[in-house]
């Protein structure tokens, strides 16, 4: 467990815990940065908590190639199928719970009740996601009335591979309540944690890559938020960008970026979003592609 | 195609060796109590019933007779926990729901070898079909928990009360699952009578709410007969009455809650059709037509029962049926390689043989594959009658068996005419390679649930239910929640 | 609906004009009655979860090592390891004399007279040498070529000719070339018997492999065989279940009977008697022998051999108790 404490030196006598590597999650696999970057992930207190490997363009662009590849298999499976997998996350996380509400402690600077309080609302979290995925269609699809002898009928489609900068403030509520609606409904991902608390957003790979999750489905990756956020906005193999990590500023420069191949953009809420309320359909909608089938009838 | 030629599939060369699922998996107890606000407790009046193995009459345990003092008493336990459970958070509901359907995962070995004791079904539908189906159903309606204001019902709707639930014989705990799992997901609590004759599973279902952790009251499961139904959906402290069996005990439902304010839906009968155009993928039409009246031995409600096969190719159809008739493996239930099982009661035996007499007598031609039967226990040959006509009974008449009544059109208009010429209206089949005659059947059929180039498919996020006298209310997804809510 | 009345109704007579031209034969292929993927996988699936035990098992074991054409057919191969594979064809288990031998050693044709000579040596002249042709595995090649290749194998000593179709020509719906392909290869085989590779990978379809099957039947094919083993996707459970609806559909409208020869991708005995099962309900009997089915297999020997012992001992083999070839 990487809480502060366990950081320290140990009286004497007393054992010495083993620290944790952390390291990016592509594809399935736990690499550390191509470019062999780390930087020093703080506490609130700005107790050294970890060296996070900082991730460079090529680590994104090996993600993206990691989730397009995982997109047919994952956007294939049934929805039960997918429903089944996201809720044995939510399993795996709520065995972890004690080690998440220590590092969302850290992360955010908050007591142990209210970190314990935060990693019990994203297990919820997940598993109110987990729901959806056969059900998304039921309330966002349907059959048309076309006026003429036509069966007419419109599903929703994930978009393809979607890009998410992780909010900032938010370390794993935050985390999971943009992830979960982008892969519950057949979307692969390229995750950028949030750039100062990083750590439970790699543990959350751990996670998620002992789930039945299949590899490439979600990847993580930990570094600067803009110098991630450039290659992937401007990337022609990603399909849409959730910008809830991103400032206003270069929010604005990213989705420009992103309309050169048209990626569906999901702007950052101006002012800031309440990651505890029910979020609402938007989230797994906006990367979502309705598909109408027209068929003929007549005997 | 000659007989000799398609009697070759009956191998003599290849026998398969007994393939016994082991009995250990499951501990049945010698007797059971009632399931009431969480404690398993003796029947008021002290009276018991016996449960026996359909395919040997082995008898596998001793039940309690629930009655009118029992029923009130779960109605109470109901009703007393309806307050907190419907008051939970609906993420909290959907975590209880979730962890019956995983722990239905966890046991459903032990389940199917129950399932399969208690009902005379075989290993393969009850591991295959029936449990995957159960788990699926609580993992679906488990979702649904905490997301009831998308379900259609308007933005904040209400449960409903006290659920009372009566279920029957043919998919003892896929029914119960079908009626507990939606009626928990909406905040109702549910008295649940199973079958008379296959109240097992529902007493170990009992046992999954206790290790689920499901608040007391709940879900109370009142073993017994048909007075043990009647006085449950006649209590008055009920508000949804859920019933899944026989048409002719619909209706006396229907009257029975007629003038109060209780919920009715009603699964009943069915005499669905299977109908087979010259155009059809033959094989899969075969399989289609065998899955539809053999599966659970044709005690379904959904049963495609008639077949209506284009005269062009009736000889073709009905030679490749019977070649695909001469490979089911009829026999011991429990044998993995068992396709066609045990009849569930002696009664219902004999109604099936009633209504093949009526069939021989009214001259349709009537053939069985060869196969044994086994001498103890309950069992009927597949059967096929060719040559019928839509005024003989057995083309007219649910029989709940596994017998086949093929009938023959010629045009898509004739089609359809026969088909909805029933007073039943639950299911039918199309199977045709053109999609738009599909279409436009699908469109005229009178019935709740049709198959194209398929048939007898369930599924949680698909609603099923019937039309005319096969009852009312849709079970299964989001329109399965309507009947256990409120509009606000 | 005229389409499917031809195949069902029609006897050896009728069935003989339907190959007078490309259009009567197109029409003919395409009236076949369709396929339904799901309903095809599901039936077999559902023959996939037979339980085969005890007696049922022995049986099926010994049943599928007589079947198997024990195969080689690499660029590397040599006398050397085709004379090896020969030994291993004729005696399985060294340990267990009662092991059946296989039924045939499928090599490329230049080793068809190795192969030949090695079984003789052996005294296994009852093994078949099955040899690959037409420019197997591609067919891309000259029909010159092709039937040089073909009559090269008999004269070397093949017993059985596999023969891949030109899938361009079938795709491209030239079936009547493809159809003249296999009624010359067929007649270079002379007394040698016929199996002709579709490649269902590449067919793709379902529907075009039940059309592919009725051709090289009408054609005089003695056996259908899936695939070359030498592409992604080759024999899997419902292309093989389509073919022996296919040859069965053939027997029962022209009286004459076709094997079947599923190939590459069977492994383990599981999967092998998952074939079986299939042969067992939908043929029965009159194909449960080496004359009508055949695997075509390498690996798949050795796990056969393992169950054996298995059966024979209690206990599970391992790899270190069969032979490598």
């Amino acid at each position: 467990m990487s809480t502060p404490e366990a950081r320290t030196s140990p009286a004497r006598g007393a054992r010495l815990s083993v620290l944790k590597t952390y390291k990016l999650y592509v594809g399935g696999t736990f690499p550390r940065s191509e470019s062999g970057r780390v930087y020093e992930v703080t506490d609130a207190k700005g107790q050294w908590l970890a060296n996070a490997p900082r991730a460079s363009r090529k680590d994104a662009r090996d993600a993206v190639v990691a989730a397009r590849k995982a997109f047919g298999g994952w956007s294939g499976a049934t929805a039960y199928n997918r429903g089944q997998i996201l809720y044995r996350v939510a399993e795996m996380l709520e065995g972890r719970r004690e080690q998440f509400a220590a590092e969302v402690a850290a992360a955010e600077g908050l007591s142990k009740a209210k970190a314990q309080a935060r990693t019990d609302a994203a297990i919820d979290r997940w598993v109110w996601y987990a729901g959806w995925s056969d059900k998304v269609a039921q309330v966002v699809g349907g059959g048309n009335p076309v006026a003429g002898p036509f069966f007419n009928l419109s599903t929703p489609e994930p978009t393809g591979v979607v890009a998410v900068l992780a909010p900032q403030n938010a370390s794993l509520l935050g985390l999971v309540s943009v992830l979960a609606p982008v892969i519950v409904t057949g979307n692969t991902a390229v995750v950028v944690a949030a750039q100062d608390a990083p750590l439970p957003a790699l543990s959350l790979a751990e996670v998620l890559a002992t789930s039945d999750l299949p590899g490439g489905v979600v990847n993580v990756l930990s570094g600067g938020t803009a110098e991630l956020a450039r290659p992937l906005a401007a990337h022609q193999d990603v399909n849409a960008i959730d910008l809830a990590g991103a400032d206003p500023e270069p929010a604005t420069e990213l989705e420009r970026a992103a309309a050169d191949n048209l990626k569906r953009v999901l702007r950052p809420a101006p002012e800031g979003v309440d990651w505890a309320a029910e979020p609402g359909l938007e989230r797994m909608t906006a990367f979502l592609e309705t598909k109408t089938v027209w068929h003929p009838i007549g005997a | 195609m000659n007989d000799q030629q398609s009697g070759s599939t009956t191998s003599t060369l290849f026998g398969y060796a007994p393939a016994p699922e082991s009995r250990s998996v499951v501990d049945i107890a010698p007797s059971y109590g009632l399931f009431i606000d969480g404690e398993f407790r003796e029947a008021a009046g002290g009276k018991v019933f016996t449960t026996r193995s359909p395919a040997d009459e082995e008898v596998l345990s001793e039940v309690a007779y629930g009655q009118a003092d029992d029923v009130d008493a779960a109605v109470r336990a109901a009703r007393a926990a309806f307050e907190t459970w419907s008051a939970l958070p609906g993420t909290e509901r959907a975590k209880y729901l979730f962890r019956i359907a995983r722990i239905v995962q966890e046991r459903s070995r032990e389940l199917a070898v129950l399932e399969t004791l208690d009902n005379g079904k075989p290993i393969r539908e009850t591991r295959d079909a029936d449990l995957p189906l159960v788990a699926a159903h609580f993992f679906y309606y488990a979702g649904w928990a905490d997301k009831l204001s998308y379900a259609g019902c308007g933005p904040d709707p209400r449960p409903l009360g006290v659920a009372a639930q009566v279920v029957p014989w043919n998919f003892p705990l896929l029914m119960l699952a079908w009626k507990i799992a939606p009626a928990l997901a909406a905040g109702n609590t549910v008295v649940l009578k199973p079958a008379e004759t296959t109240p097992l599973s529902a007493l170990f279902f009992a046992d999954i709410c206790r290790q689920a952790g499901l608040p007391k009251g709940v879900v109370n499961i009142v073993t017994g007969d048909g007075a043990t139904g009647a006085a449950l959906v006649g209590h008055p402290d009920v508000h949804k009455v859920a019933f899944t069996g026989s048409t002719a005990v619909g209706k006396e439902i229907a009257r029975t809650v007629a003038g109060t304010d209780k919920r009715l839906t009603l699964e009943l009968g069915g005499k669905g059709a299977n109908i087979v155009f010259e155009d059809a993928p033959l094989d899969q039409a075969v399989e289609g037509i065998v899955g539809g009246i053999f599966f659970n031995q044709g005690q379904v409600c959904c049963a495609g029962s008639r077949l209506l096969v284009q005269e062009s190719v009736h000889d073709e159809v009905l030679d490749a049926l019977k070649r695909r008739l001469r490979t089911l493996r009829v026999g011991d239930p429990l044998d993995k390689n068992t396709d066609v099982g045990a009849i569930n009661s002696a009664e219902q035996l004999a109604r099936i043989t009633e209504l093949a007499e009526a069939g021989e007598a009214e001259g349709a031609e009537r053939w069985s594959p060869p196969c044994e039967l086994p001498e103890r226990g309950h069992w009927f040959a597949p059967t096929v009658f060719t040559g019928v006509g839509q005024a003989h009974r057995i083309a007219q008449e649910e029989i709940f068996g596994p017998v086949l009544s093929v009938l023959t059109f010629r045009t898509p208009e004739e089609a359809v005419a026969k088909a909805n010429n029933t007073p039943y209206g639950l299911s039918a089949g199309i199977w045709t390679e053109k999609g738009s005659r599909i279409l436009k059947l699908a469109n005229q059929l009178r019935a709740g649930v049709v198959w194209a180039n398929t048939f007898n498919k369930f599924d949680p996020t698909s609603p099923f239910g019937g039309y005319k006298e096969s009852g009312y209310g849709r079970e299964g997804g989001r329109h399965g929640l309507e009947a256990y809510l409120e509009h606000a | 609906m005229p389409t499917d009345a031809a195949p069902r109704d029609a006897g050896r007579g009728s069935l003989s004009d339907v190959a007078t031209s490309d259009a009567a034969l197109r029409r003919f292929l395409q009236g076949l009655p369709g396929v339904d993927a799901v309903g095809l996988e599901a039936r077999a699936a559902a023959l996939g979860t037979r339980s085969i035990k005890t007696t049922a098992k022995a049986y099926a074991l010994d049943l599928a090592i007589s079947m198997i054409d024990l195969t080689t057919l690499e660029g590397a191969d040599t006398p050397g390891k085709v004379r090896s594979l020969c030994t291993k064809g004729a005696h399985p288990d060294p340990g267990d004399r009662s092991a059946p031998r296989v039924a045939a050693i499928c090599v490329y044709p230049d080793m068809a007279a190795t192969a030949r000579q090695a079984l003789t040596e052996l005294g296994a002249d009852g093994i078949n040498v099955a040899s690959v042709a037409t420019a197997f595995p591609s067919g891309r090649a000259s029909m010159a070529v092709k039937l040089a290749d073909t009559r090269e194998a008999v004269a070397a000593g093949a017993d059985e000719i596999d023969m891949v179709i030109d899938r361009g020509a079938f795709l491209a719906g030239r079936y009547l070339q493809v159809f003249e392909e296999i009624r010359e290869v067929k007649a270079a085989c002379g007394a040698a018997h016929l199996k002709v590779i579709f490649e269902n990978g590449e067919l793709a379809t379902y529907d075009n492999i039940r059309r592919a099957s009725w051709l090289a039947m009408l054609a005089g094919a003695d056996f259908i065989k899936t695939s070359t083993g030498k592409v992604a996707v080759n024999a899997t459970p419902p292309n093989t279940l389509l073919m022996l609806e296919a040859v069965r559909d053939f027997r029962a409208a022209t009286g004459q009977q076709v094997g079947v020869k599923p190939a590459g991708g069977i492994r383990t005995a599981k999967d092998a008697f998952k074939y079986l099962v299939m042969v067992n309900e939908t043929l029965g009997d009159d194909w449960l022998s080496p004359h009508w089915f055949r695997f075509g297999a390498s690996s798949l020997l050795n796990d056969l051999l393992m169950q054996r012992q298995k059966l024979a001992t209690g206990r599970y083999s391992g790899p270190d108790y069969v032979t490598v070839d």
